[in-house]
């Protein structure tokens, strides 16, 4: 991916163009703390959606009106610039899916119940979200094959020295891992993990949901073989998000749903399947979606990954510098190097519903609870953090305010 | 008063700070343990009856919460002490939630209720009283 100089991000401006702040929460300002868990949509991506369905829309891929063919060739834009945002060598490697659950789904189904069975190990991290873990668990299951987890150390980071051990308990088929954890924020070492993986002759599956919309991707460069992602982390629209996956592996996988549009020939006695990605994209595809999504691409990257990576890492820094003060303030996670701009945190003694409930007061909204991520908790020993976490609109006055409604929460509801 | 005082009223603060028939009763004559997975609250419901075998001699609780499942539940163990096992079995939840008296949202409706949900579980188990409504079907609230 070429390297180009960003300009640093205007923050203050960038969030004009999101109309959701121009309203009030419970008669003061939105303080949005919970862009990890979704991200607001700005203007330019709502007025494409508009515009499509007003102007362009009809189903895909379909008919041979003009219509038809102005919306597929928007549908397929959107597919070029979502392949060009992770450096994908091929469009056709990029399948539409409805998010990142989705297409780990497809990957673990299609790839997994043909490739795995007894004696092989797939293996995940005691950092996975539920969508990057379950799956596994459960094709593991269906499969006979064992399911193992990389441990994290305290700081919740990999502990890699544990790989060797964890390769003597069978063949290692796939290892799948988070780029960038949503419940800490760890950016994880995906390209040495990749390179291990592939020495055990193992597959690489990357979750990077929550990498996507913040930290430059290049599949070439992490050189795995899957990579799952969603639309709405990165001001898109829901209900879409996107699968990457080499072509050859892609090719030799059996289809994961079937219907419509995913054929070469359909007869009594046989089917065939179609080309990628069509293979994979049976029924009617989230069509406006994926255009949203396109535009949403257009505009993180107009912004610039690079400066929103950077603007994130300096809230973080000034967060945490500031929650310092913060009376029984824990927060979890590695040092803001290795780290995206998310927070979990407890206040000692309070329980997060508690936490969130008396910010909400003040217009603040963070997130409280397991985070989809339930094996890291157990691990951490709590029952659930509360989580802030940044995107390209934050602003240090929400930080401000997070702390302020924190010192609140501890006078009112500490021991 | 302000929507936040409300929530947080000095009665809620007191239960939740100073919590009633906070404990475990060893040889307890009904028991059940709820969880809520959307908030990692966890409760544990301990029932002694007296010598009728019917009347909630002792009742306490334990276990890791917010403050409105904290405090409802501590209000819960002087509600129904006294009273018996086929009356708390069809406690009407109104009752309990007249008690704590503040508004409660959808998600915070469900901490405020996993106590009661607790408990008629343990008398349903021990006095075979009703289960509490919706419980069959259940999907928030784990019963173990």
């Amino acid at each position: 991916m070429a390297v180009t100089a960003q300009t640093k991000l205007n923050a203050e401006k960038l969030r004009a163009d999101f109309p959701i702040f121009d309203q009030e929460i419970r008669g003061k300002r939105l303080a949005y703390l919970d862009s990890a868990v979704s991200s607001h949509k700005p203007r330019q991506v709502l007025d494409k959606l508009r515009t499509f369905y007003e102007t362009q829309y009809a189903n895909v891929h379909r008919g041979v009106y003009t219509l038809s063919e102005v919306a597929t060739a928007e549908y397929e834009g959107a597919r070029e610039k979502v392949a060009r945002l992770v450096n994908a060598p091929e469009p056709r490697e990029l399948i539409f899916t409805h998010g990142a659950t989705e297409s780990i789904n497809l990957v673990a189904y299609a790839w997994g119940l043909d490739n795995l069975g007894p004696g092989d190990v797939v293996l995940v991290t005691e950092l996975e979200h539920h969508s990057n873990f379950v799956p596994w668990q459960y094709i593991a299951k269906r499969t006979g094959a064992t399911f193992k987890a990389i441990p994290l150390d305290e700081h919740g980071e990999l502990k890699l020295d544990s790989l060797e051990e964890l390769a003597r308990g069978g063949n290692i088929k796939v290892v799948a891992n988070n780029l960038v954890s949503n419940a800490l924020g760890t950016i994880n070492p995906v390209e040495r993990l990749t390179a291990w993986a592939h020495e055990q002759g193992a597959i690489m599956v990357v979750d990077a949901a929550q990498a996507a919309p913040h930290h430059e991707i290049d599949v070439q460069q992490l050189d795995c073989d899957f990579l799952a992602f969603s639309s709405h982390k990165m001001c898109g629209p829901t209900s879409v998000g996107a699968l990457w996956g080499r072509a050859e592996l892609l090719e030799s996988m059996a289809p994961f749903n079937l219907g419509g549009h995913m054929i070469r020939s359909v007869k009594l006695e046989e089917t065939t399947w179609g080309q990628l990605p069509y293979k994979f994209e049976a029924g009617t595809q989230p069509i406006a979606e994926a255009v949203g999504f396109g535009a949403a691409v257009d505009y993180v990257t107009d912004v610039g990954i690079a400066a929103i990576e950077e603007h994130e890492r300096e809230l973080l820094v000034y967060a945490l510098e500031r929650l310092a003060d913060v009376p029984g303030f824990i927060g979890y996670g590695p040092p803001p190097e290795r780290r995206a701009g998310i927070i979990s945190f407890n206040i000692e003694g309070i329980h997060p519903h508690d936490v969130a409930q008396v910010l909400d007061m003040e217009g603040v909204a963070i997130r409280a609870g397991h985070h989809c991520c339930q094996p890291l908790m157990s691990k951490l020993g709590v029952a659930a953090t509360n989580r802030a976490s940044f995107y390209l609109y934050t602003i240090p006055d929400e930080i401000d305010r997070l702390v302020e409604g924190l010192h609140k929460t501890h006078k009112l509801l500490g021991q | 008063m302000s929507e936040f005082d409300q929530m947080y009223r000095e009665v809620i603060l007191d239960h939740y700070k100073n919590p009633r028939g906070h404990g475990e009763l060893e040889g307890a004559d009904a028991h059940a343990e709820g969880q809520n997975p959307l908030c990692g609250d966890e409760v544990s419901i301990f029932v002694v009856f007296g010598e009728d075998g019917d009347t909630i001699d002792e009742v306490k609780f334990s276990g890791r919460g917010c403050a409105i499942s904290q405090a409802a539940t501590s209000m819960l163990t002087e509600m129904v002490k006294g009273r018996t096992a086929t009356e708390v079995g069809v406690l009407d939840k109104e009752e309990l939630l007249e008690e704590i008296g503040i508004p409660l949202t959808p998600v915070r409706l469900k901490c405020a209720m996993l106590g009661l949900t607790t408990l008629k579980v343990a008398l349903h188990r021990a006095k075979g009283t009703p289960l509490p409504d919706g419980l069959a079907g259940f999907d928030e609230l784990e019963l173990s």
